[in-house]
């Protein structure tokens, strides 16, 4: 193999297995290390660099992170990333000074965002500070979208949502709130720079089977139904509800219904468990508040009397897999009814833009989808930008935020006259972390302890109030512990090459037996050569140029590396280093390497 | 400074027969200077003990005085430990295998234990074929006195200080074999593709085996001038290819050929050896000295299995001692009562 090319921030990137798999590419181990050291304000400031949202996501993340983490490879679970990141947001105390401040003077153009969620705040708050003055537009009577109409409270409480909202909103944005835009023409003809939509994935699915519409009294669209809860136009639901969907929104549906007094709350799925959508720890909970899960039920009737549901009719069936693996639902020929006084469809939700005429030069593809460019995130109609779940449909709240800001560095681009295509590099810094012969400036040691569980309000008092809010969140103390878990892979080791004397100092203490010094070839020989064999092909490895005395290369398998520096501290010339690896994603109008502390 | 190593390990270790994962045969972390070659041969010992599925509660390390000797901390932290008075841990090795044959003895040593205040003992240890490993972590210096030339620096190896050595060097391999030891071998902490079977067919052998490893000292001499330092043994030496076939697994291929030959150990597991000269007959005592020798006129060092008597008679043998060990004597074999004692005593008369 080639040695590897760590200059390219990409190969260092990809070691940090949480940043890497966030689409927001938030710097983890970084805002972790400053919780543990309890600097909370300057751990919530670099998560709200990059992500805006710390306390929402903090509590309702789907956090790709955590699969990613590289602890899950080594010990039973990964870092507890996404609740230490509320840590951060709890604990802040008074960020105002670190906020950034809008211009009075907005001089740069002018920028309509349609829709205020997660997305289009995201560009808010990276274009007002540059001196944009930027229009934000939706029908509801407050900013935060989906984060507010479809999350419920017991899961994000309004406060939350509200201050986060707010420090964007405090940047001047315009605000015009229970505002429906019924034209994009008639917007585009205002004279706007720039148009963002950020109107979400706002339809949910149907399911048309026989007595949807003579019982559609008592059956809901859960995205509907949790909306009509969280601005609280409905506040009960019956006695026996069934929700019928896998998904987060089914989970959050099933919760919200045991607090609205249903007691016999059931959710059903047509195929297997292992096939829900929804995250592990979302399903965790629900089964935790008595809500079993039926799987396998796939439904055919409503039944109802005199325009009284009665309940839904399903069929069981067996999940077959063909030979290339294709699943099939085939009936068992067995028939069940259960009885329901509500029934939520919580199954998929879709995009809708009956507002945007077909004649602005937008075009439409597949599934009658806007053609967005995936890295510009610009349309067609070079004034008009997409992004969150309007862009390429469904995905959460993180993934948004990612748009948000790609977005944000297209329009500013665009308005300034830039190639819109020209992305800006990101910013990088990899500095050596040595504080003395065997002294890191991090905590270099390894904590065996397991992952600590979130506590819980008591079940009984989250169940009698819709507002309870159900995770007490860390306290300090054991978030101090829970930080100390991370493995700091942002800590890279650095190989420098010409000063290895090939002592094998590494290769003996390394405790996971990464490190090997063997004749080159080529990466598919080389992973079969190692001292432990290197299986993961989504981790690299890091390979040397060649030794003076023996011609071998040192090849690092990265995979299960714990970044605990003994390969450093064995090392008598330093050929080794520990240089603390910071990765950062360019925001709009920063065409330079500009760090934030 | 870290002195604890993570606990966590590798997803896929592997385990060896008895279930034993690798760091089961690991020792505390090793408060040697970073880059010593004595680090590399305790894992090679750790390696070594894992794959041959030695319990290490099974095992007796000893040692005398000085870095190498303080190595048995920082490996198989399960087995049995002595740590001797300097020189001496030849005696202490004897005393504990009189009284428990059932243990694998593994001596550590270093260049002064052994060729310096330890001569002597490390010589009859050698004439009398004691049952054991013993391991030299040749370094050619004192390096816990600041590094002065020891007994087997080389002449005009030159010091850290600049002085040029003119004293002759002892050299360990050869004295061993001149002294009756039956296992002699030579490696480089450097190269444990040969090191690590060199000390299971050690570790396998009865009688005496003496591994003389050259293992450089990073802080007094591997400097340039050394000849004992990485870059000026990776130069000279003379690698002979080791491979050790464990009694279990089927030999799959048979050489014949001037160069390479198969050695079967006295537990029936082999040793296949490439050999660096065809006229080297490595069960031959005249043969090895004139390889050792031939290899050291041209400024060149040899290094693998230089010397093996596979059937010799160990010092149990010779002495005729008890079968079991002294520990699991009883009473009734130790006293057993007037009759025995009045034979004894008949045959005095």
């Amino acid at each position: 193999m080639k040695p590897t090319n760590i200059k390219d921030p990409e190969y260092f990137h990809k070691v940090v297995d949480c940043q890497y798999a966030c689409p927001a590419h938030t710097p983890v181990p970084e805002y972790i290390r400053l919780i543990a050291a309890e600097r909370y304000g300057e751990a919530y400031m670099v998560n709200w660099e990059s992500n805006v949202f710390p306390g929402v996501l903090g509590r309702t993340c789907d956090r790709p992170c955590e699969p990613a983490c590289r602890r899950g490879r080594v010990d039973e679970e990964p870092v507890a990333i996404c609740r230490l990141k509320r840590v951060a947001a709890d604990n802040k105390g008074d960020v105002s000074a670190a906020m950034p401040v809008a211009p009075d003077i907005k001089k740069q153009g002018r920028v309509a965002l349609i829709g205020a969620g997660p997305a289009s705040l995201t560009v808010a708050r990276d274009l007002a500070p540059l001196g944009y003055e930027i229009d934000l537009f939706d029908d509801q009577p407050l900013a935060g979208g989906f984060m507010r109409s479809q999350i419920p409270v017991f899961r994000l409480p309004p406060e939350v949502l509200d201050e986060e909202v707010g420090f964007v909103l405090d940047l001047g944005i315009k605000q015009h709130f229970r505002h429906y835009v019924a034209s994009l023409g008639a917007v585009l003809e205002k004279d706007y720079d720039a148009i963002f939509v950020g109107t979400g994935a706002p339809r949910g699915s149907d399911l048309s089977i026989p007595g949807r519409e003579e019982a559609g009294k008592h059956i809901h669209i859960g995205i509907d139904w949790l909306a009509s809860v969280a601005f609280e136009h409905l506040s009960k639901v019956g006695r026996r509800v069934l929700v019928l969907g896998g998904g987060n929104t089914a989970m959050d549906c099933c919760r919200t219904a045991r607090r609205l007094g249903g007691e016999d709350v059931k959710v059903v799925v047509r195929s297997e468990r292992a096939k829900m959508k929804a995250s592990p720890w979302e399903i965790e909970d629900a089964m935790a508040e008595d809500i079993p899960i039926l799987s396998n039920h796939v439904p055919k009737a409503f039944v109802h009397e005199d325009g009284q549901l009665k309940g839904v009719r399903f069929t069981l069936v067996d999940v077959v897999y063909d030979a290339d693996g294709n699943r099939k639902l085939v009936p068992t020929g067995e028939e069940v009814f259960l009885e329901a006084d509500d029934v939520i469809i919580a199954i998929g939700q879709d995009n809708a833009f009956p507002w945007i005429e077909r004649d602005l030069g937008l075009d439409f593809g597949k599934w009658d989808m806007p053609i967005i460019d995936p890295v510009t995130f610009q349309s067609t109609n070079p004034r008009v930008f997409f992004g969150g779940d309007a862009a390429f449909g469904p995905e959460n709240i993180i993934t948004a935020v990612a748009h948000g800001h790609q977005a944000a560095i297209s329009i500013d681009r665009f308005i300034r006259g830039e190639d819109v295509a020209d992305r800006p590099a990101p910013g990088v810094t990899l500095v050596s972390q040595k504080m003395g012969v065997h002294e890191w400036s991090y905590d270099s040691a390894v904590s065996p302890e397991d992952r600590f569980p979130v506590p819980h309000v008591d079940k009984t008092l989250a169940l009698k109030d819709r507002k309870v809010e159900v995770e007490l969140g860390f306290d300090r103390a054991v978030a101090y512990r829970e930080a100390e878990r991370c493995l700091n892979c942002d800590v890279q080791t650095v190989f420098i090459t010409d000063k290895c004397i090939e002592c094998d100092g590494c290769v003996d203490i390394c405790p996971t037996e990464c490190i090997n010094f063997v004749p080159n070839g080529d990466e598919a020989d080389l992973r079969g050569r190692l001292r432990m064999a290197a299986d993961e092909p989504g981790q690299d490895l890091y390979v040397s140029e060649a030794l003076a005395q023996t011609g071998r290369v040192m090849v690092k398998d990265e995979n299960v590396c714990l970044h605990c520096g003994l390969c450093a501290e064995r090392c008598p010339t330093g050929a080794w280093d520990m240089q603390r690896f910071l990765y950062q994603v360019t925001k709009a109008g920063r065409s330079c390497n500009q760090s934030t502390r | 400074m870290t002195y604890i190593k993570p606990s966590f390990r590798h997803p896929k270790a592997p385990v060896n027969e008895l279930g034993w994962t690798r760091q089961d045969y690991e020792g505390g972390l090793s408060t040697l200077c970073a880059g010593c070659g004595h680090d590399s041969i305790s894992a090679a010992i750790v390696d070594a003990c894992f794959q041959l599925n030695i319990e290490p509660h099974k095992v007796a390390k000893l040692s005398g005085i000085g870095c190498s000797s303080k190595t048995p901390a920082y490996f198989l932290s399960g087995s049995h430990s002595f740590n001797s008075v300097h020189g001496r841990m030849p005696s202490v090795a004897t005393g504990a295998n009189l009284a428990n044959r059932d243990l694998v003895y593994l001596g550590v040593s270093g260049d002064g234990d052994t060729a310096s205040i330890g001569l002597g003992q490390f010589a009859h240890g050698a004439r009398r074929n004691l049952n054991m490993t013993y391991i030299v972590e040749n370094n050619g210096c004192y390096g816990l006195t600041k590094g002065q030339d020891s007994a087997t620096m080389d002449t005009g190896s030159v010091n850290k200080k600049g002085d040029r050595n003119v004293s002759s060097p002892m050299d360990v391999a050869r004295l061993a074999i001149e002294v009756g030891a039956t296992f002699v071998g030579r490696s480089f902490s450097g190269d444990k593709e040969q090191l690590v079977p060199l000390i299971k067919a050690a570790l396998s052998h009865r009688g005496f085996a003496l591994l003389d490893v050259i293992s450089p000292c990073v802080t007094f001499n591997n400097h340039a001038g050394s000849y004992k330092s990485y870059e000026y043994f990776r130069s000279v030496k003379e690698v002979m290819p080791l491979d050790f076939v464990p009694v279990r697994e089927e030999i799959t291929a048979s050489y014949a050929s001037g160069t390479t030959c198969e050695v079967r150990m006295h537990d029936g597991s082999l040793v296949r050896l490439t050999k660096q000269d065809s006229d080297h007959d490595i069960e031959d005592r005249q043969s090895a000295l004139q390889a050792i020798s031939h290899y050291e006129s041209q400024g060149k060092v040899l290094t693998g299995l230089l010397y093996i008597d596979r059937d010799s008679e160990e010092l149990h043998d010779v002495l005729g001692t008890a079968r079991r060990p002294l520990n699991s004597l009883t009473e009734q074999e130790l006293c057993p009562g007037s009759r025995f004692l009045d034979s004894i005593n008949a045959g005095l008369r």
